[in-house]
């Protein structure tokens, strides 16, 4: 037994010794260019330090370049698997600076729109995560989905992945003729393709292995480390921001928030696929109640915040809170714009949750994490 | 030597050569930003770059002939991007997929290398923010006719 490997109470099969090895920037499993510089002992991981800053763009920087409406695109590329909460988060501080009240139409269609990209978000990572940890079918499965919700974005707005699909005080186009029919025929099929997903994966007894008890998160460290989303509601707290400051229409929409106690890799992904089913209710509901009217409040064309007028608006992103501060200086640029990306947070515990778990579980813990580095980085 | 290659005619060498080389290219899995979100739907039921015999994404640069680069290059990224590139076995081609590894794309900032040009060669250029799977089947097509036209007579090792 190596002298600085052993361990009290570990059994090494043979004589190795502490190993420092970096994980990523190029790694197929790091989702895109996370670096890990991990500690091991054999496959045994002692300690992990994630290095950041493969994709800072300098977004933050790029929002004070432009006016308000300008930087709607950005913020797509921010999390680029969910630009809608994104928009949203983005616009709703806008809003809340400038004091625009949105019509009720608008607020719906966002919600429906936020919902679906929460659809499409959560069907990405259980495609990726179920490849890290070695199935290949489901990437199949919910890709054929996904490819559905991207159609209707791409009636909607034009674009799949970058929607750019809100402004400051509504939505730049209404519904196209016949969308919401398409929508309502895709929200009615997809409960049965989660159910379809869950047969391949929830009694899986290698999937069961590969994530029951792995990457274990206290209800103590979830709040302590400031982890919003999936990763917190799979550790029993029941917090969402949608039931806490109701924002658009989920005050009028009736859904539960679905809360696992256990904490480990498991249970978030039990907690994303109830969302997913969750989702499409809120959709169902929304698309029956959608109202009448304009899609965009009277507002004036160019944007002005007062100097040093500020506001903060946060929502809940497919990954946990996303949020956006704002800062104005009297111009139509803001001052400083500063993101709270759910990610970020997120990542900070991956070290925490990797101690004393073998190599292949820190691919299962960085892919229940779902972090998205331009989120990360940005 | 050179006086040989000029020469000899490789017609049906080539032929078979590059017949081999563009039915079988495997790119690198290798994505950096939104772009390799699109990368991945190239390879679902609805796209299925297999079709084309490129869907046999290798981990490993030792293994792969393409590189997608498919995202944001930042100035902390490019020394790899290039690492990985000088690690790829010959022959090798590049794809700058969407405006990011094009030119920089929406990132004029202190942080974006301005194209992945200026650290690789690069054969084909995709466009779009992102480029849609359709776009990235183009560049694919794009290439596999540039390879057509190679010759083994003339390479040269780069």
């Amino acid at each position: 037994m190596g002298e600085t490997g052993a361990k009290p109470g570990h059994d090494t099969l043979f004589d190795v010794e502490e190993m420092e090895l970096a994980l990523g920037p190029q790694h197929p499993s790091t989702h895109g260019v996370l670096r890990i510089n991990l500690k091991i002992d054999g496959e045994r991981i002692l300690d992990s330090y994630p290095i950041i800053g493969y994709l800072h763009r300098g977004t933050e920087k790029l929002f004070e370049l432009h006016p308000f409406f300008q930087n709607v695109p950005h913020t797509d590329r921010i999390d680029y698997v969910a630009a809608a909460t994104n928009n949203l988060a983005y616009v709703g501080a806008v809003e809340k600076l400038t004091g625009i009240t949105v019509p009720p139409r608008a607020s719906y269609i966002r919600t429906i729109l936020c919902e679906l990209q929460r659809i499409s978000s959560h069907l990405l990572w259980l495609a990726t995560h179920a490849i890290d940890v070695g199935a290949m079918t489901p990437f199949f499965y919910c890709f054929r989905e996904r490819e559905q919700v991207l159609d209707l974005f791409e009636e909607y707005c034009g674009a799949r992945l970058t929607l750019n699909c809100m402004r400051p005080g509504g939505l730049p186009f209404d519904l196209p003729v016949g969308w919401t029919d398409r929508c309502s025929a895709f929200i009615d099929k997809f409960p049965a393709k989660v159910a379809e997903y869950e047969g391949l994966l929830t009694n899986n007894r290698i999937w069961k292995k590969r994530t029951v008890g792995i990457g274990v998160l206290s209800k103590e460290q979830v709040l302590q480390y400031g982890i919003t989303g999936p990763m917190l509601r799979g550790s029993g707290v029941d917090f969402d921001l949608r039931k806490a400051t109701p924002y658009e229409a989920y005050d009028e929409v009736d859904f539960d928030v679905p809360v696992f106690p256990n904490g480990d890799t498991y249970d978030r992904y039990l907690v994303r696929m109830e969302e997913m089913r969750q989702s499409a209710r809120i959709v169902r509901q929304c698309l029956a109640k959608l109202p009448d009217g304009e899609v965009m409040a009277k507002r004036p064309r160019v944007l002005k915040a007062n100097k040093g007028a500020e506001a903060y608006f946060g929502i809940e992103g497919p990954k946990g809170e996303i949020g956006f501060y704002i800062v104005g200086n009297g111009t139509p640029n803001p001052d400083r714009c500063r993101v709270r990306a759910p990610s970020f947070y997120n990542l900070q515990v991956v070290p925490e949750l990797a101690k004393d778990h073998l190599l292949s579980d820190l691919v299962a813990i960085i892919g229940t994490t779902d972090i998205v580095l331009g989120e990360v980085d940005r | 030597m050179d006086n040989v290659e000029a020469n000899v005619l490789t017609t049906t060498y080539d032929k078979i050569f590059n017949w081999a080389r563009r039915s079988a290219i495997w790119p690198m899995q290798f994505g950096l930003a939104c772009c390799a979100i699109e990368m991945m739907a190239v390879l679902d039921p609805r796209h299925d770059m297999s079709r084309f015999g490129a869907e046999v994404f290798r981990a490993s640069p030792r293994q792969s002939d393409l590189m997608i680069v498919a995202g944001t290059v930042t100035e902390k990224m490019a020394p790899i991007v290039r690492r990985l590139w000088d690690q790829m076995p010959d022959p090798k081609w590049a794809i700058a997929m969407g405006a990011c590894a094009t030119c920089g794309g929406p990132y004029r900032t202190y942080a974006v290398t301005q194209g992945v040009d200026r650290v690789i060669p690069v054969d084909v250029y995709v466009p779009g923010c992102p480029p849609r799977p359709e776009a990235l089947l183009w560049g694919l097509l794009h290439l596999q006719r540039k390879i057509d036209r190679m010759t083994v007579a003339k390479q040269k090792a780069s």
